[in-house]
C-alpha cells in the first residue's frame, strides 16, 4: 500500500468538494477500498473518509418507493423490515452477499462502486496488461483461465464479470442513483467496458451518491434474489436473477415481469428480452424456460466460462417458476 | 464407546481428566482470550520487516536486477539479491541425507516457478518495506516453462515404489468383470488461517527463530547447519500454531531469508509471507492421476488390480505421493501390481498435506471399487466386505487391529444404509437428486522413538515438557492427562510446557505420530519420578513410610498411601517437604539403550528414525468408513453435503473429546477437497492464479452439515505404549470418493476429476 493523505469530509458539500481532487478516493465501509490498496490496484493519493457524514444512513421505505441513505450498511438494509416486505429481491440480494463481517461494514454506495474479481485485474505484478486498470494494456484474462468471467457485455478489452448482487436487484426494478446534480438509473449508471474499460460507472470527479431509490410496484412485492454459486456462502454468482413477479387476477397470466442477471456479464444485466416474451403468457414450466433461454442472446464465452451459457437461463427459469408458486 | 457412553463419562470428573476422558482443550481459554502469543505477535527492540520479491516468469534466468529505486526509498535497510545475501551452507535433507551444494543461496537467479523468489527488502516498518519491494525492477530471460502433469512426458519411475505379486495384468485380462478407470485431484493448498513466516533474532552466534513449527528439532538442525553453528545455539520457539496440515515441518528459503538478514543487519527480523506468497513459497498437494484397472469374478470377488499413478514434482525438487499406499491393503487380491512416476513441473516442490499418499490413493481405489459395484449390480458396501482383507495383502502379516468391519456396521447402521435405493438418480426431493455414497480409508500407524521431562513439585504441582507442538490436535490436554494419571494428582495441577526446542526433544508432529510417542514418553517419565518418589518415601528415614512393610505406595488425587491403607495417608507436598525435596524431576524416553548420541540426535531431527508399520509380525493402521449424503440440484448441478457418519478406528482415544474434533477437521477438509478446492494455473504464465482465500475456496460453516462420528476402536498394544493409533490423518481419507461415490448415485455421472464442480453435472 502507497502512502496516501487522509482527509475526513463531515458534510456532503465536504465531500463533493474533497472528491474533485486529483487522485482522490472515497472512504465508506472501507472493504473494497482497502482490499484494492493491499494488493496494489487501488493507489490514492487521497483517501476522503466519507463515513461520518450524518444523515446519509437513511432508510426510508413506504409500499411505492425505498430511498436508501448512501452510507446504509448492507446489514441494515437486508435486516429492515419494510424492504424486506415490499422489496424482498433487495434483501435476499444483500443477505446473500459477501460475509456477515463484510455486510456490518460495507455501505450501499461503496456496494455500488465494488469493483470485478478477475484475477488479473487483482494482480498487477504478475498481470501488467489490464485495460481496467491501465487503457490500452490489454486484457491479461482473454485466453487465460476464465471460469468466472462474463459471457453477456464484454468486448475486446475486457471479459470481467461484475461481481454485485444488489445492483442486479436494482437494474430489474428500474432504481435510480442519486449524485446530487442529477439522479440516473442503475442500469446506466454502470457501463460495458467497450472500449473503454475503465470506465466502469458514470459518475464524475467531485460526484458523491448520497442514495438509491427504487420504486416499488406489484413485481417488487413479489420478487426474489436467486444465486448459485459454487460454495453455500461467502462466494460471488456463477450465475443469479433477480426477479419480479405481476400475475392477473386469473393467477396465472403474467401482467409484469422484470429479469435481471448476475454473475455473467460485465454489468448488471437486464434481460428484457425474456420479459417481453413472457408479459401475457400463462406461467407454464415450459414457457417460462423457452423464454429464459433468451438471456443469453449474443453470449460468447471464453472457454472455461462455457457452463454459464446453459446455467443462467436454468436460475432464471427456476426463479420465475418459483415466484409464480408463492401466494 | 457409543456416544451415549461417552456422555455418561462426561459426567464423572475422574474419568473426564483420566487418559480417555472427554477432558476440554487445556489451552482453549488462551486461545480465546488472546493471551496465547503467536510467533508474529512478539514484540521485539530493533524489529525490522523484509518483504520478498516473487518471480513473474515461471522458468528462465534473471538477467538484471535493478534495487536503486528500492534503496533510496524511505526506511529501507537492505535491499537482498543473490548478489548480496550472505552466503549460507547447504543444510542435509529430512532423512539426513547430506547436501548436494555446499553452499545455499535462498534467492534464486534460476527461475523454476512463478513466485520463487529473487530479491528481499528490510525497512524499518512493514508498510516501507512493501513500498520498497514494488520498487526492485527485474528483468528475466524467459524460457518455456512445463505447466502441469498434461505438458509432461510420462515422467521419471519411482521404482522403489512399484508393489507386485501374482501376475496381475494376466489375471485382470482373464477375468469376467472389469473396470478402468481414470482418477485425477488437483494441485491442493493447505490454506492455513496462520501464514508462513518467521521472527529472526542473532545475540552473537546463538540464533532464536520465533516461527509457527511442526518440528522445532528438524527446523533447527537446518537453520544450524546454514550458518555452520552448533545446534544448541539454535533456540526455535513455537507454543501455539494457527494450523499447519503438513506444511510446518521444514525451515524454507523465506525463513533462510529472514535469519540472514537478521545475520547482516545486526537485528532481529520479521518476515510474514503474504497470503498469495503463501501459495507459491512452499507446495501444497501435488497434483495426482491414477488409473486404477479392477479384475473381478461375477460374484464380485476380486482377482486383480492393475493401478498406476503419476504425480507432479518440481524441476529443482523431488516430491512423491504415494499413490498406491491404500490401493495395496484396502482388499484381499492375489493379483496386484502398483507403479508409480513422477512428472517435473515448474512449481514449488509439492509437499505433505494431511494424509499424503493416502488421500489420493484412497480416492482412485474407493472410487473403483464403487464403480466395479454398479457393474456387478452388488451393494457397494457388500462388495466392500466380499473383498474384506483379512490380513494386510502387501506385508502378508496379521493386522494389529482391523476394525473396518465393525466401521462398516457402525456407520451404515446410524446412516440407515438399509433404507438406499440402489439405482442411480431413484432419490430425490423436489429438484435435489439425492445420492448416498460410502468410501473406506486408512492411515498406517506412523511410529517413532520419544522423551519428555516430568518434574514433580514441592507444592504437589507437576510440569512436563517438550520439544513437541501443539497446533489444536490437543498435545498440552492429552499431555496432561497422561502425566496426571501416571503420577496421580489431578489434571488442574499439571502444567504442559510445549513449543521450544530447548526443553526435551521431540521428532516431526505429522503422520499422526506424535499422540503415540508423547503419552509414552511421558508415561514413561512420569512412572520414573514416581519410581522416585515412592523409593524415597520407603527408604528415606524422615518419611513416614519408612519401615513400612511394602514394596510400593499408591497415589491418588495427590495423596500417597500404602497399597493395603495400613498406614499414614499424606499429601504429596507434605511428603516432598518432610523429604526436604524442592522437585524429583525424570526426563524419560523410549529411544533404544542401544542408540549412540548421534543417533539420538538423529532420532528428533531426521525422519531416518521412523519405525516402519509393519516391523515385526503385525501390520498397523488405522481405519475408517465415510457414509455420505448429498443433494444435487437438477438444474444447476451444485452439489451440496447433507449428511455424514463416519465410523472411525483410531484404537484406543486419549481425549474422544479432541479425536472426534480432529477427525471432523479431517472430514471438512475432504468435503473441500471433494467439492471446491483446486489451484487453478494460468497456462501462459505458469502462475496460480486464485491464490487467495476469496478465490481458492474453502468450504464455509454452510456448507458443512452435521457430522456423526463413531469410535469403533479398541487398545492396540502393538501399535503404542497406551493403545491408541493416528486420528488426524485419517478422518479426511476417503472422504472424497464417499461424495463422488455419492454423486454418481444421485445424478448416474460418475465424475473422476477433482474437485465436482457445478460444469461437470450440468
Amino acid at each position: 500500500m502507497k502512502d496516501f493523505s487522509y482527509l475526513r469530509a463531515d458534510s456532503v458539500e465536504a465531500a463533493r468538494n474533497a472528491a474533485a481532487l486529483p487522485g482522490a478516493m472515497l472512504l465508506a465501509g472501507g472493504t473494497t477500498l482497502v482490499d484494492l490498496a493491499k494488493c496494489g490496484v487501488a493507489e490514492p493519493s487521497t483517501v476522503i473518509d466519507i463515513s461520518h457524514i450524518e444523515g446519509l444512513n437513511a432508510i426510508d421505505v413506504t409500499a411505492d418507493r425505498a430511498v436508501i441513505g448512501a452510507l446504509a450498511k448492507m446489514s441494515q438494509v437486508a435486516d429492515h423490515a419494510a424492504v424486506k416486505s415490499h422489496f424482498p429481491a433487495v434483501s435476499e440480494a444483500l443477505w446473500q452477499a459477501a460475509s456477515a463481517q463484510l455486510r456490518n461494514m460495507a455501505t450501499i454506495g461503496g456496494n455500488l462502486m465494488q469493483r470485478t474479481r478477475c484475477p488479473y485485474f487483482r494482480d498487477p505484478q504478475n498481470f501488467p496488461a489490464c485495460n481496467k486498470r491501465s487503457p490500452g494494456s490489454g486484457c491479461s484474462a482473454i485466453g487465460g483461465v476464465t471460469r468466472g468471467h462474463a459471457v453477456l457485455g464484454t468486448s475486446e478489452a475486457c471479459i470481467a464479470t461484475y461481481p454485485g448482487d444488489l445492483a442486479i436487484a436494482l437494474v430489474a426494478f428500474d432504481a435510480e442513483v442519486d449524485l446530487g446534480e442529477r439522479k440516473l438509473k442503475v442500469e446506466d449508471f454502470f457501463l460495458a467496458p467497450g472500449a473503454t474499460a475503465e470506465q466502469e460507472h458514470d459518475i464524475r470527479p467531485g460526484e458523491v451518491i448520497t442514495a438509491i431509490e427504487i420504486p416499488g410496484s406489484a413485481a417488487t412485492r413479489r420478487s426474489t434474489y436467486l444465486k448459485i454459486r459454487d460454495r453455500q456462502s461467502y462466494e460471488f454468482a456463477a450465475a443469479s436473477a433477480a426477479v419480479g413477479l405481476e400475475l392477473e387476477s386469473d393467477g396465472r397470466t403474467i401482467r409484469d415481469i422484470r429479469v435481471a442477471l448476475g454473475g455473467v456479464a460485465t454489468k448488471p444485466w437486464r434481460a428484457r428480452a425474456v420479459e417481453e416474451a413472457l408479459k401475457g403468457k400463462s406461467l407454464e414450466e415450459d414457457i417460462v424456460r423457452k423464454a429464459s433461454e433468451l438471456a443469453m442472446e449474443g453470449a460468447v464465452d471464453h472457454g472455461a466460462n462455457h457452463y454459464k451459457i446453459a446455467l443462467a437461463p436454468r436460475v432464471v427459469a427456476r426463479a420465475v417458476l418459483e415466484l409464480g408458486e408463492t401466494a | 464407546m457409543t456416544v451415549h457412553d461417552m456422555k455418561h463419562a462426561a459426567s464423572d470428573s475422574a474419568r473426564l481428566e483420566a487418559v480417555g476422558g472427554r477432558l476440554s482443550r487445556v489451552d482453549g481459554p488462551a486461545k480465546i482470550t488472546g493471551a496465547a502469543k503467536y510467533a508474529f505477535e512478539q514484540q521485539l527492540e530493533g524489529l525490522a520487516h523484509a518483504v520478498l520479491v516473487g518471480a513473474t516468469i515461471a522458468a528462465g534466468k534473471v538477467t538484471a536486477i535493478d534495487t536503486r529505486a528500492a534503496e533510496t526509498a524511505p526506511g529501507v535497510l537492505a535491499v537482498l539479491t543473490p548478489g548480496s545475501i550472505m552466503e549460507l551452507k547447504g543444510a542435509s535433507d529430512w532423512f539426513g541425507r547430506p547436501p548436494a551444494e555446499e553452499t545455499y543461496c535462498p534467492l534464486v537467479r534460476e527461475v523454476t516457478f512463478s513466485g520463487q523468489h529473487v530479491a528481499a527488502v528490510v525497512a524499518e516498518t512493514f508498510e516501507q518495506a512493501v513500498a520498497a519491494a514494488a520498487l526492485v525492477k527485474v528483468w528475466y530471460d524467459e524460457t518455456p516453462a512445463i505447466v502441469d502433469l498434461s505438458d509432461g512426458s510420462d515422467g521419471i519411475p519411482i521404482d522403489a515404489m512399484t508393489k507386485e505379486w501374482g501376475d496381475a495384468q494376466a489375471a485382470f485380462a482373464a477375468a469376467p468383470v472389469r473396470v478402468c478407470a481414470a482418477y485425477n485431484t488437483p494441485r491442493e493448498f493447505q490454506a492455513a488461517m496462520e501464514p508462513h513466516g518467521l521472527i529472526a533474532r542473532w545475540e552473537g552466534d546463538a540464533l532464536t527463530i520465533w516461527e509457527p513449527s511442526q518440528w522445532l528439532d528438524g527446523m533447527a538442525r537446518t537453520y544450524a547447519e546454514w550458518f555452520g553453528v552448533p545446534f544448541e545455539n539454535v533456540r526455535l520457539v513455537s507454543p501455539y500454531i494457527g494450523g499447519g496440515f503438513g506444511s510446518k515441518a521444514l525451515a524454507l528459503a523465506h525463513s533462510a531469508v529472514a535469519a540472514a538478514a537478521a545475520k547482516m543487519l545486526g537485528r532481529p527480523v520479521k518476515l510474514v509471507l503474504n497470503r498469495p506468497q503463501n501459495f507459491t513459497s512452499y507446495g501444497g498437494r501435488a497434483a495426482t492421476r491414477q488409473t486404477v484397472a479392477i479384475g473381478a469374478d461375477r460374484e464380485g470377488r476380486i482377482q486383480s488390480i492393475v493401478h498406476r499413478g503419476v504425480n507432479e514434482t518440481a524441476v529443482d525438487g523431488m516430491w512423491v505421493e504415494p499413490l498406491g499406499s491404500v490401493t495395496s491393503i484396502m482388499y484381499a487380491t492375489p493379483n496386484f501390481s502398483s507403479k508409480q512416476n513422477v512428472v517435473r513441473v515448474n512449481t514449488v516442490v509439492p509437499g505433505a498435506k494431511r494424509a499424503p499418499g493416502e488421500n489420493p490413493s484412497a480416492f482412485g481405489i474407493e472410487c473403483a471399487i464403487d464403480e466395479l459395484a454398479y457393474e456387478l449390480g452388488i451393494d457397494p458396501l457388500e462388495m466392500r466386505l466380499i473383498n474384506y482383507a483379512e490380513q494386510d495383502p502387501e506385508a502378508k502379516k496379521a493386522w494389529s487391529t482391523r476394525q473396518l468391519r465393525e466401521a462398516f456396521a457402525a456407520g451404515a447402521e446410524a446412516f440407515g444404509w438399509a433404507k438406499r435405493s440402489p439405482a442411480p438418480r431413484s432419490m430425490r426431493d423436489g429438484h435435489q437428486l439425492i445420492g448416498w455414497g460410502v468410501a473406506a480409508g486408512t492411515y498406517p500407524v506412523r511410529r517413532a522413538y520419544g522423551e519428555a521431562m516430568v518434574k514433580l513439585l514441592a507444592d504437589g504441582s507437576a510440569e512436563v515438557e517438550s520439544s513437541s507442538i501443539d497446533m489444536g490436535q490437543g498435545t498440552y490436554t492429552i499431555l496432561a492427562q497422561t502425566a496426571a494419571e501416571t503420577l496421580g494428582v489431578p489434571v488442574k495441577q499439571v502444567s504442559v510446557k510445549l513449543g521450544d526446542s530447548r526443553l526435551a526433544r521431540a521428532g516431526v508432529t505429522g503422520g499422526s505420530r506424535l499422540a503415540g510417542v508423547m503419552t509414552g514418553a511421558v508415561y514413561k517419565a512420569a512412572g520414573q519420578a514416581l519410581d522416585e518418589l515412592i523409593g524415597l518415601a520407603l527408604s528415606d528415614p524422615r518419611s513416614p513410610f519408612h519401615g513400612l512393610q511394602a514394596n510400593t505406595l499408591v497415589v491418588k488425587d495427590g495423596r500417597i498411601a500404602s497399597p493395603r491403607g495400613d498406614g499414614p495417608e499424606i499429601s504429596i507436598p507434605e511428603l516432598m517437604g518432610t523429604l526436604g525435596r524442592e522437585k524429583i524431576e525424570a526426563k524419560g524416553d523410549t529411544v533404544p539403550a542401544s542408540f549412540t548420541p548421534q543417533q539420538r540426535y538423529n532420532n528428533y531431527t531426521t525422519i531416518a528414525t521412523a519405525i516402519p508399520h509393519t516391523e515385526g509380525d503385525y501390520s498397523r493402521h488405522s481405519w475408517c468408513a465415510h457414509f455420505v449424503e448429498v443433494r444435487v440440484d437438477e438444474d444447476f448441478g451444485t452439489v451440496r453435503v447433507s449428511r455424514v457418519v463416519s465410523a472411525l478406528d483410531s484404537g484406543r482415544l486419549y481425549n474422544p473429546k479432541l479425536a472426534e474434533s480432529q477427525w471432523k477437521g479431517g472430514i471438512i477438509m475432504g468435503i473441500g477437497q471433494a467439492l471446491l478446492e483446486e489451484g487453478i494455473v494460468d497456462r501462459r504464465h505458469g502462475r496460480i492464479v486464485n491464490g487467495n482465500l476469496a478465490d481458492y475456496m474453502l468450504p464455509t460453516n454452510a456448507d458443512i452439515p452435521d457430522i456423526q462420528t463413531i469410535s469403533v476402536g479398541i487398545p492396540d498394544p502393538h501399535s503404542s505404549a497406551l493403545g491408541g493409533k493416528g486420528v488426524g490423518e485419517l478422518g479426511i481419507v476417503g472422504v472424497a470418493p464417499a461424495i463422488a461415490n455419492a454423486v454418481f448415485h444421485a445424478t448416474g455421472k460418475r465424475v473422476r476429476d477433482l474437485p465436482i464442480t457445478l460444469e461437470k453435472l450440468i
